[in-house]
C-alpha cells in the first residue's frame, strides 16, 4: 500500500539535496567549530555562511542567529531567556493559540511570580489588536505571538503588531516554526526583536532550530557551558544539521506554495461540499498554505484518524501533541468551539510532494469514513 | 507521551462493528457518556422470557468515541447476545477490555464504558416492570474532562 502522508505540519521528510549535503560533515568534514585546526575552521566558515543565509532570508539586518535543538527550545529561550536577564520587568503578553511550549514556559513563569496576559482570540484565530495596545504596560517586557498557529493555520498580522510593540517600546518575539520559508518574513519591515524557526518542517533535519535576535538583547542562557553561540546556547555545534538546516531554506519555492494553495483551496469547496457534517476551521484569507483544519459533528476525530491510518493516509487530529492527552484542544477552545464538539477536529497539512491524485483519493476516503462514523453514532439527527 | 497502541481484536472491531444500529420499542435502553470527552455510547435490549429467566434476545448500540469506544461496544454485544440478564449484569468493563486482548491505558478511564452502559439499559428494562429497581456503581469516568485541567 502506498503511503499518502498529509502531515508535513508535524513534520517534513528531509529531502534528498538536503540529505547530500549533509552526508559530508558526518563523514569527513566532521570538526569541531571550536577546534583551531582546518577542519575546525572549515566547519566553522560553513557555519557562518547558514547564519548569513538565514539573516537573508529573514531580512535581519541588526541580529544574530543563535543555533538550538528547535522551536522549543528556542521559545524557552526567547521567554525564560529574556525574563531572566531583565529582571526589573515582570510582565509578558502571549496569545491563547501559542504552541504548547510557549503557553506552558508563561505557566511556568507565572509560578515564578510573573504576570502573564493570553490574549483572546476570533472565532478565525486573530488576536485583537487593540486588545494587544491596551494589555502593554510600563512593567511589560516581551510580546510573543506566533506567526502562524500549527493547527488551524490563522497567519497574524506580524507588521502592525511589530508596530505596536515598537511604539510602546516592548520587545516582540514571534514563533514563526510553521511559517518560515513559506510566508513572507521581513525582521526590518515587522520589527521583531527574536524571531523562532526550524529545519525539520522546511524538508530539513529534526533536532535544529534557531533564534534570531536583534543585537543588544540581553538573554540568560538555559545551557552554560563553552560559551558558544554568543554565550547564550552552549553546546558543541551540530554541524551536520546546521547544514541541512541552510539547505532546507530553498527546498520551498514560490510554484510550491501557488500549487499548495492550490490544492488547500480546492480540497476545501470539496470537503465542505460533499460532507454536510464538516466545518472549516480557521480563517479563510490569511491562513496558511499547507494547512487545512475541520471540523465533524456526531464523530470523533481519532476514529477518523486511526481508519484513515488503516487505509495508508497520516493526518492529524489538533495538533500531534494533544492527541495522546486527554486534554481538550486549547485553540479549538480558543475559537469558542464548544467541548463536546471539540474531539470532531482533523488537521491536514500538504508539502511540496502532494499531488491532486492523493488529495482526491484522500477525500474520497474521507467521505466514507465520516458517513460509517456517523452512521454508528447516537448523536446523529 | 504514551501511545496509542490498539490490539488486533479492538482494530477488527472497530473496522466491522458487530450488532450496530437500533432497535425499534428496545425493551431496555442504556444511555450514558460525555460528549465533551469524546465517547457516548447507547445500548438497545430486546429481551425474551423462556423458563422464568429474561434472556437478551437482540442487542444493538450506537456510539460516539474513538476505536477504544467502538470496539468495546461491539464486543459486548457479542459476549452478552443469548445471555441471561442475571449473567449479563455481572460483565464488567474490565471483562470486555481483556477480551480485545486489552486497551491502551489511557483508554481504560473513559471510553471503556460498555458494561456501564449494558447494566444502565438492563436497569431501564427492570424499571419498566414495575417495583424491580436495582443498583449498580459506574466504572467508567464521566466528568473528567469537564473540569480544567492545570497545566504544568
Amino acid at each position: 500500500m502506498k503511503q499518502i502522508y498529509l502531515d508535513y505540519a508535524a513534520t517534513t521528510p528531509v529531502v534528498k539535496e538536503v540529505y547530500d549535503e549533509m552526508k559530508d560533515y558526518f563523514l569527513k568534514n566532521y570538526g569541531n567549530t571550536s577546534s583551531l585546526h582546518i577542519l575546525g575552521q572549515n566547519a566553522d566558515e560553513k557555519v557562518e555562511k547558514v547564519r548569513e543565509k538565514i539573516k537573508q532570508k529573514l531580512n535581519a539586518k541588526d541580529h544574530k542567529v543563535i543555533f538550538t535543538s528547535g522551536g522549543t527550545e528556542s521559545n524557552n529561550l526567547a521567554i525564560k531567556g529574556l525574563v531572566y536577564a531583565n529582571k526589573e520587568k515582570k510582565h509578558i503578553i502571549i496569545s491563547k493559540i501559542e504552541h504548547d511550549c510557549i503557553l506552558k514556559t508563561a505557566k511556568f513563569l507565572e509560578k515564578q511570580g510573573y504576570e502573564v496576559t493570553y490574549l483572546n482570540v476570533d472565532k478565525e484565530g486573530f488576536i485583537d489588536l487593540k486588545q494587544l495596545e491596551k494589555s502593554i504596560k510600563k512593567e511589560t517586557i516581551l510580546v510573543s505571538i506566533m506567526h502562524a498557529n500549527n493547527e488551524i493555520g490563522t497567519l497574524q498580522n506580524l507588521k502592525e503588531i511589530g508596530k505596536i510593540c515598537k511604539e510602546k517600546k516592548v520587545l516582540f518575539h514571534t514563533d514563526a516554526c510553521q511559517s518560515f520559508t513559506k510566508e513572507k518574513i521581513d525582521l526590518e519591515e515587522f520589527n521583531i526583536d527574536l524571531i523562532t524557526i526550524n529545519a525539520h518542517k522546511i524538508y530539513g533535519p529534526k533536532g535544529i532550530g534557531a533564534l534570531v535576535i536583534k543585537n543588544g538583547i540581553k538573554l540568560t542562557p538555559l545551557l552554560h557551558g563553552g560559551g558558544h553561540e554568543y554565550g547564550f546556547r552552549s553546546g558543541t555545534l551540530n554541524v551536520p544539521a546546521i547544514i541541512g538546516f541552510g539547505k532546507a531554506i530553498d527546498v520551498i519555492s514560490k510554484e510550491d506554495i501557488k500549487k499548495m494553495i492550490d490544492l488547500r483551496n480546492y480540497m476545501i469547496k470539496e470537503i465542505l461540499k460533499k460532507i454536510p457534517t464538516s466545518k472549516l476551521n480557521g480563517p479563510t484569507e490569511n491562513r496558511l498554505c499547507n494547512n487545512l483544519n475541520f471540523l465533524f459533528n456526531y464523530i470523533e476525530g481519532e476514529s477518523i484518524l486511526l481508519q484513515l491510518d488503516m487505509e495508508g493516509i497520516c493526518i492529524s487530529t489538533g495538533s500531534a501533541c494533544s492527541s495522546n492527552t486527554l486534554e481538550t484542544n486549547h485553540v479549538a477552545n480558543a475559537i469558542g468551539i464548544p467541548k463536546d464538539k471539540a474531539n470532531g477536529i482533523i488537521r491536514i497539512s500538504l508539502g511540496i510532494e502532494t499531488t491532486k491524485e492523493e488529495t482526491d483519493i484522500f477525500i474520497e476516503k474521507l467521505i466514507k469514513i465520516v458517513k460509517r462514523l456517523t452512521d454508528m453514532s447516537p448523536l446523529t439527527k | 507521551m504514551q501511545n496509542i497502541k490498539y490490539s488486533k481484536k479492538v482494530k477488527e472491531h472497530f473496522l466491522h462493528p458487530h450488532n450496530m444500529g437500533k432497535i425499534k420499542n428496545a425493551d431496555g435502553i442504556g444511555k450514558l457518556g460525555n460528549p465533551a470527552c469524546g465517547d457516548v455510547m447507547y445500548i438497545y435490549l430486546k429481551i425474551i422470557k423462556k423458563n422464568e429467566k429474561e434472556i437478551i434476545k437482540d442487542i444493538k448500540f450506537q456510539t460516539m468515541g474513538c476505536a477504544a469506544a467502538i470496539s468495546t461496544s461491539s464486543m459486548i454485544t457479542d459476549i452478552v447476545k443469548g445471555k441471561t440478564l442475571e449473567e449479563a449484569f455481572k460483565i464488567t468493563n474490565k471483562d470486555v477490555a481483556k477480551e480485545l486482548d486489552g486497551l491502551p491505558p489511557i483508554k481504560m478511564h473513559c471510553s471503556n464504558l460498555a458494561a456501564d452502559v449494558l447494566k444502565e439499559a438492563i436497569k431501564d428494562y427492570y424499571n419498566k416492570q414495575k417495583n424491580r429497581k436495582i443498583k449498580y456503581e459506574k466504572t467508567a469516568c464521566y466528568k473528567c474532562c469537564d473540569s480544567k485541567k492545570e497545566m504544568d
